[in-house]
């Protein structure tokens, strides 16, 4: 790791991440699943994370991995309350699809 | 810091009563707390030094400012309003009472590090732990499939949005280095900022637009609003949503303000827009806590204004709006969630002939909607004659045109609850509310006329 890394790895490494973010955005977006949508949120943070990592390690300090500890943390406490709702959900309609979901409109 | 640190305790003991079976004494032990709480944030007002833990400074990650404990003491006091309303609305699940308690503990300390974080970590932490407890709290109603329905559209939007600020974040310190507020500042400043940067600032600008809930990322809050226990609805219009403006601001000011130019023009689009949509779509609803939500979005668009004018300093203006705009609507929610409790259902007819079965809760909600619609002598009026003036002075004169149409468009439906109250025939079911329910209206009515007419106490706060 560090600065003796060639321009052409440091250039497709963070764009890596961004195709990886980009494929969590698509996920939430398009797919009514709503098990398969938490997991493309979780694509979403971990690409944050490989993303925060690099930088700190291209520009040396060690700020960013810190903050990745703090992303797992809150991802996994973001993960629990999400599953709990989604359980009741289940139980109240035996379903997880999100178009069953049209009790609120407008 | 400490009120921090006295608040996540209170929450911690709200836990450990339940096993030590104090319920009946939790919610006025509570209001005792944050009233000392309170206290101790005034006290922190003469001398705000540098918080040093262990031989550590800590302001690198937190700083207690003028701004910040001007904010936590409305936060504080918005909470303690809120758990006045709490034993009542609790009482029939006396099980569940201090989870709920404790959580929304747990959310004013969230508001609390929104508003005096410096580092982007505390900021994300802050926006985490709001967030986080109020998926719970919007889904609490576990057999009601609205509630659940609720939870779980807040919990996917939200959580999205928390990973689009992440990547923002993440942009941004790969630009400058750093995650502290003055530091990229100074990497601002110092010229060549670079693309990664700017997408980074709009990233961040569209998480904390979502979290706001401005046009367009709007669409979660109606529902979230319509299906969430009423008082948790009440939270998330007053306490949660001024946070996060306050913490929106803080970012722009401290952080950010150099890139003004490149944000300023999107907000300026977002800002009329959700003036004028939030305020349309407001008068086709018949449920009153959709209404509530479409006028919050509209309010929401009125304190962008605050965050655009940033060349004076617009943050007592945004404090005495956030407070006018609190009041209110709590005085609305005090008078609401007992006539719903009594009809049964949440739409505008439920208040009809209320003129005439309790005239006293129908003068307060009277007052609070006149105060959201900014009729002089109210506190709301005030509230955006200094916004609108701060944005004429940073040289918004069409935004502020927009803003006095939008806002004169709004009255329309804020008098439609006032004519289905006193123009509608009665029906025979007796609403009753409970003495801290009228004690809350009354205050927050009070208060708002207080404010309306000797603003002076506000206006040179911070």
């Amino acid at each position: 790791m560090g600065p003796h890394r060639s321009n052409h790895t440091a250039q497709l490494v963070p764009r890596l991440k961004h195709f990886l973010f980009c494929i969590g955005v698509m996920g939430v977006l398009f797919r009514r699943n709503a098990i398969i949508m938490l997991m493309c949120i979780e694509i979403m943070l971990n690409a944050v994370n490989l993303l925060l990592v690099s930088f700190s390690a291209y520009s040396g300090n060690s700020d960013g991995q810190v903050f990745v500890f703090f992303i797992m943390v809150v991802a996994a406490a973001e993960v629990a309350v999400g599953l709990a709702l989604m359980m009741s959900i289940y139980r109240n309609i035996g379903s997880t699809d999100i178009d069953v979901l049209n009790k609120l409109k407008w | 810091m400490n009120v921090l640190t006295y608040t996540c305790c209170l929450g911690l003991f709200c836990l450990v009563a339940e096993i030590l079976n104090l319920r009946k004494i939790l919610v006025p032990v509570i209001i005792a707390g944050l009233a000392a709480i309170f206290f101790v944030n005034v006290l922190e007002w003469a001398q705000t030094a540098p918080i040093i833990i262990g031989g550590m400074d800590m302001s690198r990650m937190m700083r207690v400012d003028h701004f910040s404990i001007a904010f936590s003491g409305l936060s504080i006091f918005t909470a303690a309003l809120i758990f006045a309303l709490s034993s009542d609305f609790y009482k029939d699940e006396p099980h569940h009472l201090s989870d709920y308690l404790a959580i929304l503990l747990f959310v004013l300390s969230g508001t609390l590090v929104l508003f005096s974080f410096w580092n982007l970590v505390m900021l994300f932490l802050g926006i985490e732990i709001v967030s986080i407890s109020l998926y719970i709290m919007a889904g609490s109603r576990r057999f009601d499939i609205r509630s659940n329905e609720a939870g779980f559209k807040y919990f996917l939007m939200g959580s999205f949005a928390s990973g689009v600020l992440l990547f923002g974040i993440a942009l941004i310190y790969g630009a400058s280095g750093s995650f502290e507020l003055d530091k990229i500042a100074a990497y601002v400043s110092a010229g060549a900022v670079s693309p990664m940067f700017l997408i980074g600032t709009m990233l961040m600008t569209m998480a904390l637009l979502f979290k706001v809930a401005a046009v367009p990322f709007h669409f979660w809050s109606p529902d979230v609003y319509e299906g969430s226990p009423s008082l948790v609805t009440a939270t998330m219009a007053t306490l949660v949503k001024v946070a996060f403006f306050a913490a929106f601001y803080r970012l722009m000011v401290n952080g950010l303000i150099g890139v003004h130019d490149y944000t300023g023009d999107i907000l300026m689009i977002v800002a009329a827009a959700t003036m004028i949509i939030g305020n349309l779509i407001a008068l086709t609803q018949d449920n009153f806590k959709r209404l509530l939500a479409y006028s919050g979005i509209s309010h929401a668009g009125y304190m962008l204004l605050a965050i655009l004018s940033l060349q004076t300093n617009s943050s007592s203006a945004l404090l005495f709006y956030g407070t006018a705009y609190v009041l209110a609507t709590i005085g609305a929610f005090a008078v609401a969630i007992p006539v719903f409790s009594a009809m049964k259902y949440e739409s505008i007819s439920a208040f009809n002939g209320l003129g005439k079965k309790n005239p006293l809760m129908a003068a307060m909600l009277t007052m609070s909607m006149l105060s959201l619609a900014g009729i002089p002598p109210l506190a709301g009026f005030l509230g955006k004659y200094y916004i609108f003036s701060e944005a004429i002075k940073n040289g918004y004169i069409w935004l502020t045109v927009v803003a006095v149409v939008a806002s004169i468009i709004g009255v329309y439906y804020y008098f439609k609850v006032i004519l289905a109250m006193y123009t509608k025939d009665a029906d025979d079911v007796v609403v009753k509310p409970t003495p801290l329910y009228l004690i809350v209206m009354i205050l927050c009515v009070v208060l708002s006329l207080v404010l309306g007419i000797y603003p002076g106490v506000f206006t040179q706060l911070i």
